[in-house]
C-alpha cells in the first residue's frame, strides 16, 4: 500500500515547513529511514526520514514552497501502484500543477471499473496486488498531525511526563488508551527521537545527567505569588519584565582570562565564558532567580542551563549550555563555541536551543555600553552584558581608571521581586570581581 | 425472606399502604371487579371495597385529572393506567396540572399522587402497544420518575412513591410481572427514590441499565465475565431525580460505559445520562460512551423483526467489547 508523506513537526514550535533540497527524486528508490529531504524549520535545517520502503512515486511540494504541518507532501509507493486516491488528498492548489510533468512517469492509467471504484476499494485492490504495507488505517505510526487519544489516557500521560507523540495507539484508528500507557509507564523509555515536551522531575538527590535538561521541583505558586502574577501582568503585558543595572570592575577577570588563556592558548577563554561560569555560580547559590513562572506553580531548576544569544543571519538564537554549573570553564568555551558555529550554519537540533533556564545576551563586542535584553520565557530572567571599557572610578578617595563592565538584568517580576533580583546580583558581582571565589 | 413475583411485590405495595393510610385510594380501568388487567390489583376490592378501589370508565384525561382533584384536597391517589401507551390520552392533566400546580399555586397544592402501569415492549402487541415512555416525562420539571426491575425495588419502591408528596410516574415492564425476587415481608419496608443500585459490582466495563434491560444486562456480565471482562452494572431505578453519582463513580473506577435501554435511542434517557457522564466525568473516559437502545423504528408486530427491534444480550456483549478494545 502505498504510504503518504506529510510535513512533520521538527520544532517544538513549528507550524509550517518549507522545503529546502529534495534528496531523493520522483522514481528513486527510498528505504526506510533515508533521508528524504531538508526542511527549513522556523528554527533550523532538519532533515526528514523516509518512514516506508518503496518508490518515491510524488512530489507535491517543491523545493522552496512550504506547507503546514501534516500537509500532504509526497507519496511512497509501489512501482506500479495506482496512488491516485491518495493523490485526491492533496490540496487542491498543489495538486494540479503537478499532474502535467508526472503523468509521463506514471503507468498505464487503470481500467475504467477501478478508476471509477471508490478511493477504499482502489486501496484495497492495491493492496490485494502483492504490495508491503499494513492494510490497517489503525497500525500506522501516528502521524505528526492530531493525536488521537482517549480523554483518560491524556492524563495519566500527563501526569507521568509521557510524551504522546512516542506513544503507538492500539484503539481504533490508533487511537492511545488506558493499556498503551499502561505499557509505556511499565516499559523503560526508549530515548525519544524527539526531545520530550516535560523533562521529567529527578528524584531528590539523584544527579541529573549533565546532558539532559535540568531537573526541577514544582511548588504550588502561594497566593500572594499569584496575586503579584496577575496585577502585574494586567500593567506590563504577559511577561512583566523590570530591570537591575549594576557595574562590575572587570579587571580581575580579564587578568584570570589572560592568566589562563596563557597557560594554555589552545583554551582560548573569553571573558563571556568567564561570564556564563559566574553566572551558573550565582544562580546555584540563589536558585530562587533560577526558575520559572508556571501560571498555578513556580519552578525551581536544579542547574543552571545557560542559554546563550547568538546572532545568526537572520534573527538570534540561543544555544544552552546545559548544567553549566558543573562545567570548568574550558569545557564552557568549547561548548559555546561549538554550540554558536552550528548556530550560525543553522544545524542545532531543537533539544540544543529550547529549555534554558536563564540566558545571556552580550552586545560588549558590538560596542554596546548598556542595553536591557527581553526573557525567553518561561524563563525568569536575562542578563544583559554591556562592554567592557577603561572608565575613571574612585577607590579609596582616588580617581582610578578600572575596567567597567555594565550589566542589566530583566526579571520576570511574577517570580523575581526586586530584592531577589539584586541579591543575585550582588552575588555575581562578588564572584565576577573576585573570581577566585570560583575555586573556594 | 419470601420469593414472590414483581406483580405480588405491587400487589403487597398498595394493600399495605391501603392499610396504612386511609387516604390511599386506587382507580383506574377493571382495577376492581377484575382484580387489575394484569391482577396486580387481585383482592383488593374485596378487602377494602369499592370507595378505596375504584373502576373507571375508558376516560384516561377524565379519570387522571380527577386523580389530580383529589390530591390538591388530600387524598394520595393511586392511577393505574392499563399500559403506559394509554397515559399518552391523560398527559395534559399528568404534565400541565400534577407536574406544575405545586409551583404555580406557590407551593399551596401538592399532588402526593402516583401514576402507575406497565410500560415498553410486551410480546406481539406491535406498535402502539409496545412504547417506553419514562423521556416523555422525566423531562418535566415537577415529575419524578421511577422504574423498578425486581420484585424488592417494584415494593419499596412503589410504597415511597405512595408516601411521596409529588408526584410520580411509576412505570413497570410488562415482560417482567412474572420475574421472581427475594422480598422483604417489613411493611416498613420501603426504598427512598433517587438512589441507583448496583446489581452487580466490576472493574472494567460500567453497564447502565433499567427496567427490562437489567435482567439482560445482568445475563451479559456473566457471559463477559467468562471472556476476562469484568462489568459492573448499575440500575438507577430512579430516572428522576437521577442519582449520577453513582454512576460517575462507577466510571471513574471503570473508565469505559455502555448504556443500555429498551426505548428509543433520540432524546432518551441514555442520551442524557451519556452527557451526564461526558460533563462529569470526561477525563476518566477511555473509550466513547456506548448506547444500545431499541431500534428507531415503531415495533415491529412481527416476531423475529420484533426480537430485532428490543435489546438483547448479544448486542451488550458486542457493546462492551468495542468499548473495552476487545475487537
Amino acid at each position: 500500500m502505498a504510504t503518504k508523506v506529510i510535513m512533520p513537526k521538527l520544532s517544538p514550535t513549528m507550524e509550517e515547513g518549507q522545503i529546502a533540497r529534495w534528496l531523493k527524486k520522483e522514481g528513486d528508490k527510498v528505504a526506510m529511514g533515508e533521508p528524504l529531504a531538508e526542511i527549513d524549520t522556523d528554527k533550523a535545517t532538519m532533515e526528514m526520514q523516509a518512514l516506508a520502503n518503496g518508490v518515491l512515486r510524488k512530489i507535491l511540494i517543491n523545493e522552496g514552497e512550504s506547507a503546514p504541518l501534516g500537509q500532504l507532501i509526497a507519496v511512497i509507493g509501489e512501482a506500479n501502484e495506482d496512488i491516485a486516491s491518495l493523490l485526491s488528498e492533496a490540496p487542491a492548489a498543489a495538486a494540479p500543477k503537478q499532474e502535467a510533468p508526472a503523468k509521463k512517469e506514471e503507468p498505464p492509467p487503470p481500467p475504467p471499473a477501478q478508476q471509477s471504484a471508490p478511493p477504499q476499494q482502489a486501496q484495497a485492490a492495491a493492496a490485494g496486488a502483492g504490495s508491503v504495507g499494513n492494510g490497517r488505517q489503525a497500525a500506522a505510526p501516528p502521524s505528526s498531525g492530531r493525536v488521537i487519544v482517549s480523554p483518560l489516557a491524556a492524563r495519566m500521560a500527563a501526569e507521568s511526563g509521557l510524551d504522546l507523540r512516542s506513544i503507538q495507539g492500539s484503539g481504533p484508528g490508533g487511537r492511545i488508551v488506558k493499556k498503551d500507557i499502561e505499557a509505556a509507564i511499565a516499559q523503560p523509555q526508549p530515548a525519544p527521537a524527539a526531545p520530550q515536551r516535560y523533562p521529567r522531575p529527578v528524584e531528590p538527590g539523584q544527579p541529573a545527567p549533565a546532558a539532559a535538561a535540568s531537573a526541577y521541583r514544582d511548588e504550588p505558586a502561594s497566593q500572594i505569588r499569584q496575586t503579584i502574577a496577575k496585577r502585574l501582568v494586567t500593567s506590563l503585558g504577559p511577561v512583566p519584565h523590570f530591570f537591575l543595572t549594576t557595574d562590575i570592575e572587570m579587571d580581575r577577570a580579564a587578568e584570570m582570562r589572560k592568566g589562563i588563556n596563557a597557560l594554555d592558548p589552545e583554551l582560548k577563554i573569553s571573558i563571556n565564558d568567564i561570564i556564563i561560569k559566574v553566572t551558573a555560580a550565582a544562580l546555584i547559590q540563589h536558585p530562587e532567580v533560577n526558575a520559572s513562572y508556571q501560571d498555578r506553580f513556580v519552578r525551581y531548576y536544579e542547574h543552571a542551563d545557560i542559554g546563550v544569544a547568538v546572532a545568526i543571519e537572520d534573527g538570534l538564537i540561543t544555544p544552552v549550555v546545559r548544567a553549566a554549573n558543573q562545567k570548568s570553564l574550558s569545557q564552557i568555551a568549547a561548548e559555546v563555541r561549538e554550540l554558536a558555529e552550528r548556530a550560525r550554519s543553522k544545524k542545532l537540533k531543537p533539544e540544543e536551543y529550547t529549555g534554558a533556564t536563564f540566558s545571556i545576551s552580550n552586545l560588549g563586542m558590538f560596542g554596546i555600553d548598556e542595553f536591557t535584553a527581553v526573557i525567553n520565557p518561561p524563563e525568569g530572567a536575562i542578563l544583559a552584558v554591556g562592554a567592557m571599557t577603561p572608565k575613571p572610578v574612585v577607590r579609596d578617595n582616588e580617581i582610578v581608571v578600572r575596567q567597567i563592565m555594565r550589566v542589566t538584568m530583566s526579571c520576570d517580576h511574577r517570580v523575581i521581586d526586586g530584592a531577589t533580583g539584586a541579591k543575585f546580583l550582588q552575588t555575581f558581582k562578588k564572584i565576577l570581581e573576585n573570581p577566585l571565589y570560583l575555586v573556594v | 425472606m419470601p420469593t414472590i413475583t414483581i406483580r405480588e411485590a405491587l400487589n403487597q405495595a398498595i394493600r399495605e399502604e391501603l392499610a396504612r393510610d386511609e387516604s390511599v385510594f386506587i382507580m383506574g380501568e377493571e382495577v376492581a371487579a377484575y382484580d387489575g388487567a394484569y391482577k396486580v390489583t387481585k383482592g383488593l376490592l374485596h378487602d377494602f371495597g369499592p370507595k378505596r378501589v375504584i373502576d373507571t370508565p375508558i376516560t384516561e384525561l377524565g379519570f387522571a385529572g380527577l386523580g389530580v382533584g383529589a390530591a390538591m384536597v388530600g387524598l394520595r391517589p393511586i392511577v393505574e393506567f392499563m399500559t403506559f401507551n394509554f397515559s399518552i390520552l391523560a398527559t395534559d392533566q399528568i404534565v400541565n396540572s400534577a407536574a406544575k400546580m405545586l409551583y404555580m399555586s406557590g407551593g399551596q397544592f401538592k399532588i402526593p399522587i402516583v401514576f402507575r402501569g406497565p410500560g415498553g415492549s410486551a410480546f406481539q402487541v406491535s406498535s402502539q402497544h409496545s412504547q417506553a415512555m419514562e423521556s416523555w416525562y422525566a423531562y418535566f420539571p415537577g415529575l419524578k420518575v421511577v422504574m423498578p426491575s425486581t420484585a424488592a425495588d417494584a415494593k419499596g419502591l412503589l410504597k415511597s412513591a405512595i408516601r411521596d408528596d409529588d408526584p410520580v410516574i411509576f412505570i413497570e415492564q410488562e415482560r417482567m410481572y412474572g420475574n421472581k425476587g427475594e422480598v422483604p415481608d417489613d411493611p416498613d419496608f420501603t426504598i427512598p427514590l433517587g438512589v441507583a443500585d448496583i446489581k452487580r459490582e466490576g472493574t472494567d466495563v460500567t453497564i447502565v441499565a433499567r427496567s427490562l434491560m437489567v435482567p439482560v444486562a445482568l445475563k451479559a456480565a456473566e457471559q463477559l465475565e467468562q471472556q476476562g471482562v469484568s462489568c459492573e452494572v448499575i440500575d438507577p431505578r430512579t430516572i428522576r431525580p437521577l442519582d449520577i453519582d453513582t454512576i460517575v463513580e462507577s466510571v471513574k473506577k471503570t473508565n469505559r460505559v455502555v448504556l443500555a435501554e429498551e426505548s428509543h435511542p433520540i432524546c432518551g434517557i441514555n442520551a442524557e445520562i451519556s452527557a451526564e457522564i461526558m460533563e462529569r466525568a470526561f477525563d476518566y473516559l477511555d473509550a466513547p460512551i456506548k448506547r444500545v437502545s431499541g431500534a428507531d423504528v415503531p415495533m415491529p408486530y412481527a416476531k423475529n423483526l420484533e426480537n430485532l427491534a428490543v435489546p438483547d444480550v448479544e448486542k451488550i456483549v458486542a457493546a462492551v467489547r468495542e468499548v473495552a478494545y476487545l475487537d
